[in-house]
């Protein structure tokens, strides 16, 4: 068992306008084995939380802790974070030209598990997981995310979080810009992995459609850089029926 | 990659070619075609002045291939095509002669002709190589270049109707080498060139590439790649000339800089005149700027005198290492230096693949890995192996 804890966390971007705080103090605790959903509206902060989660430079730490299993992610490297166990999907992943998805992956596994994968499990492995996932074979040797459709790269992402097999994994609006058909077999990734391991995972989105197919344990509606209401899955039924109006005019 | 930096140039400058060094006046670095050269660092390559030095040369020919020298008066020499500058003009002149590696109609090589030319003196050397590729041949010829000279060289390519050349140029100097090259490729009816030009070493390099064609059905593949280090100064120029119907180009050169004082220069000029519908031609020019302190020149022409053409295009983007990539392959776990050599080796793969030699696509991979790890000598050292 592991947890990722997530302690009244401020984060800020620089803008032309000088620091605006984003996130205002965010609580949250995740354990192997659970799945956590984060919704709200645009501009609530739910991107920034997954992205300071991750640590990408544009976002300062002002105050606040997270810690994996104790260890504080806030001073480690992004690379470092990962191989403690963090995992990101990204919703936009990042076009890298020149280099093949199958070097990719190999390179990423290598380094989350400080040593070479053994290369016939490995291709077996890779193989499996990209039937699973519906992608074509001829994908292991195309550049990462170049060219990939929409539907594509979130599926690259999934695929990335089955072979990388992370304590934690924070998906960024994995839904986004998907069809239902894609919607499914991204979801069924993610519940394969969810299955076969301990993964705790925080999964932010703006609909409850996702939800449907990734039953959530909790649902933090997210307002304002802040957790505005917490409860079961019956939150997001309510989200589904009303919408956002009640917290965020609360919030005004 | 994040386009921080782009030069978009106008039309072409018309360009003057000829035989004699009296139609080139000494420059005086105002001109278009020299205003990026740094004139004293090419060390007396401008001056009129014979000289009987000469490289080394280490050859090896498949069969199929001969190569021979011959005199000034060698009536080959007359059919080669004219230069573009006085460098040029001055190794044409004071070279007397050239080398002629010939390719017979027909043949198709078994293995790479490679010729490796060897600098070791502080003299200049004056040189003409014909590459002189026989009709519906199929050739790879890869020409390398070491140790230390100060070099003007032409080198005529002249790929006969239906031929098929690959091309590849190394430049893996010392440091304190100096290279001013001619490349001028004449392709005949339903010709293909694909040519590499790979720069790493030497203090001051400065390539003009030239293509013209003289029937329908020419396909010229011009690419390049460079990595500047601190204080190199490396210049490519590129004319393609499309007179003929019916012809195909593309442009790509990809560089590197890195440290102070690194200089690269990139001038891609594509001419489509009147003649020449049906004309595709692309070029496209891209620097990574891997520190501060370097200078990335980069200006594409494009001159199109008939709207009957089947494509025309052109981009040039300097940029930063881009922190996404960076980021994206740092949260699956991979340390930044890896992620960026990562980056960088895909950056040049691209173009090393498609030379279709892997013994030497794998050197220059190697040499590559070592001129992004800041170990320039042993660099020179892995592509000269």
């Amino acid at each position: 068992m592991a947890t990722l804890e997530i302690r009244d966390l401020h984060v800020s971007v620089e803008t032309e306008q000088g620091p605006k705080e984003i996130l205002r103090g965010v609580d949250l605790t995740i354990a192997s084995g659970q799945t956590h959903a984060i919704m709200g509206p645009n501009g609530s902060g739910k991107s920034t939380l997954a992205y300071s989660i991750a640590g990408h430079p544009k976002y300062t730490i002002t105050s606040g802790t997270v810690t994996l299993d104790g260890e504080d992610l806030l001073e480690m490297s992004v690379d470092e974070r990962a191989r403690a166990g963090l995992f990101l999907a990204m919703q936009y992943p990042v076009e890298v030209a020149g280099v093949t998805v199958s070097n990719f992956l190999r390179t990423a596994k290598t380094a989350i598990d400080g040593k070479a994968p053994s290369l016939r499990h490995w291709v077996k492995d890779v193989k499996g997981a990209m039937d699973n996932l519906k992608m074509d074979p001829e994908f292991a040797e195309r550049d990462v995310n170049l060219g990939f459709s929409g539907g594509e790269k979130k599926r690259h992402e999934i695929l990335q979080m089955e072979l990388l097999k992370p304590k934690f994994a924070v998906l960024d609006e994995t839904d986004s810009g998907l069809d239902v058909d894609a919607l499914k077999v991204v979801s069924e990734g993610v519940n394969r992995v969810r299955e076969n391991s301990e993964v705790g995972v925080l999964l932010i989105t703006h609909y409850t459609r996702i939800l449907r197919y990734i039953k959530p344990d909790f649902v933090h509606v997210f307002v304002d850089g802040k957790v505005a209401a917490e409860g079961g899955p019956e939150l997001a039924d309510e989200l589904e029926a009303n919408g956002y109006d009640r917290w965020t005019s609360a919030s005004v | 990659m994040t386009e921080t930096y782009t030069i978009e140039g106008g039309p072409v400058e018309l360009h003057r070619s000829s035989f004699d060094v009296a139609d080139f006046p000494l420059p005086t670095g105002r001109e278009e075609d020299w205003r990026f050269t740094p004139l004293d660092r090419l060390r007396g390559l401008l001056e009129d002045q014979p000289s009987g030095a000469e490289l080394s040369w280490t050859t090896d020919l498949p069969e199929g291939v001969t190569l021979t020298s011959v005199g000034a008066e060698d009536a080959l020499l007359r059919t080669v095509p004219k230069v573009f500058d006085r460098v040029g003009a001055l190794a044409l002149q004071n070279s007397t002669g050239a080398v002629v590696v010939k390719v017979a109609a027909n043949a198709e090589l078994d293995r790479p002709v490679v010729l490796k030319l060897h600098g070791s003196g502080a003299d200049v050397v004056w040189g003409h190589i014909v590459l002189d590729v026989g009709a519906n041949s199929r050739a790879q010829i890869v020409i390398e270049h070491s140790g230390t000279t100060r070099y003007a060289g032409v080198l005529s390519v002249l790929v006969a109707d239906g031929a098929k050349l690959t091309l590849v140029g190394v430049q893996g100097w010392d440091r304190d080498a100096v290279h001013a090259q001619h490349v001028n490729v004449r392709l005949g009816k339903d010709a293909t060139i694909a040519s590499t030009q790979v720069t790493l070493g030497g203090d001051l390099v400065r390539f003009v590439e030239n293509v013209e064609y003289t029937g329908t059905g020419g396909d010229a593949e011009m690419a390049g790649l460079y990595i500047a280090d601190a204080g190199q100064h490396q210049e490519h120029r590129l004319f393609v000339d499309h007179s003929a119907p019916k012809c195909r180009s593309n442009v790509v050169y990809k560089g590197a800089l890195q440290g102070e004082g690194a200089h690269t220069v990139w001038v891609g000029d594509v001419m489509i005149r009147a003649t020449a519908e049906g004309t595709d031609t692309y070029e496209m020019n891209r620097n990574l700027v891997l520190t501060d302190g370097t200078r990335a020149d980069s200006v594409p022409n494009l001159e199109i005198e008939t709207g009957e053409i089947l494509g025309a295009g052109h981009a040039s983007t300097t940029g930063r290492f881009d922190d996404e990539q960076l980021f994206y392959l740092q949260a699956r776990g991979i340390p930044e230096e890896e992620a960026r050599r990562l980056v960088v080796r895909g950056f040049f793969a691209e173009l090393i693949h498609r030379i279709g030699i892997p013994d030497l696509q794998e050197r220059l991979l190697t040499a590559i890995e070592a001129e992004l790890g800041g170990e320039p000598e042993a660099a020179i050292g892995a592509v000269n192996q």
